[in-house]
């Protein structure tokens, strides 16, 4: 753990460096730059606009944008978070472009009952990362994600696909820590309560060799 | 003090964060140990978000990087004559 975290902190000295070499002139450095948060990047379009194209071309120009305004990212904040907001809000213009931005009212203070119910079980046999291969499995997870409503959805991408810190989603975000916690909460049970009955009904293989 | 259901289901995600008070954490763990509807709930929902943040669930297109490093070439080169500046 502790091994990881001087990783951690080794590689944002390197990616300081490296931003004040672009700005410098060594501007080929950005590709390496932006290498390890392609995939990032993607998916948050893609959780957003529920378009691979569209995605794709989000993303890109997200990149492009990062790379023009490079001289004004402040490095209090982590790149990964800079960057985020950046495709957030690449993702949002192009949406209400698309004039497909529903106005979604989600009160945070409100009721929790209704959000905060789980599915019910008795029992949970854990479902392996294998299970994965499975098309379907994938697909049931995808849809999952993209029937959440857009506050929970950002959220839960950013923490729990992305793995950021709280602290770092709500920066990226622009949101208060305590709220993302309840989206994220939200979120989570959310996930729990559709997904729990599907992936319980997968035919386990061998299944008959269990007696119960 | 015995925590009804609803209360613990409250506390999931913060459960799963390792992010309740010392004395919160410890009701819950008491509520867990002794119901089985709880504790199915939580599992479930650790093994959910396992899943979905697994890479497989979520790919990247085919080509997606040399495209995206093709149009940052030609921005990059495009822009080289000038330096970059904050837009």
């Amino acid at each position: 753990m502790n091994a990881q975290t001087v990783a951690a902190a080794h590689g944002l000295r390197n990616e300081a460096r490296r931003i004040a070499s672009i700005l410098a002139g060594n501007t080929h450095e950005f590709h390496d730059l932006i290498r390890p948060y392609e995939r990032s990047a993607y998916i948050m379009a893609l959780s957003m606009l529920k378009n691979e194209a569209d995605a794709e071309e989000v993303a890109q120009e997200a990149f492009l944008k990062a790379f023009r305004n490079l001289g004004s990212f402040r490095a209090e904040s982590k790149f990964s978070t800079w960057l985020m907001s950046i495709v957030l809000n690449e993702a949002r213009n192009r949406l209400r472009h698309r004039n497909i931005l529903k106005i979604e009212s989600l009160d945070d203070t409100g009721d929790e009952q209704e959000h905060d119910s789980p599915a019910m079980l008795r029992d949970w046999r854990e479902i392996p990362s294998e299970t994965l291969e499975r098309m379907e499995v994938r697909q049931l997870l995808q849809q999952a994600v993209a029937s959440l409503p857009e506050l929970y959805r950002e959220v839960l991408v950013l923490r729990d696909i992305e793995e950021f810190s709280v602290i770092e989603t709500a920066e990226a975000l622009s949101i208060s820590v305590a709220t993302v916690k309840v989206r994220l909460h939200r979120a989570r049970i959310m996930m729990q309560k559709s997904l729990a009955p599907q992936l319980k009904q997968l035919n386990p293989k061998r299944r008959w060799l269990s007696w119960f | 003090m015995v925590l009804d259901c609803k209360h613990v289901w409250g506390h999931i995600s913060g459960y799963l964060d390792n992010d309740l008070a010392p004395e919160v954490l410890e009701q819950i763990q008491e509520h867990l140990d002794h119901c089985e509807i709880c504790s199915a709930i939580l599992d479930s929902t650790r093994n959910i978000l396992i899943l979905t943040a697994d890479e497989r669930v979520f790919e990247l297109p085919l080509g997606f990087s040399e495209r995206l490093h093709a149009r940052l070439n030609a921005e990059i080169k495009g822009m080289s004559a000038t330096a970059p500046e904050d837009v």
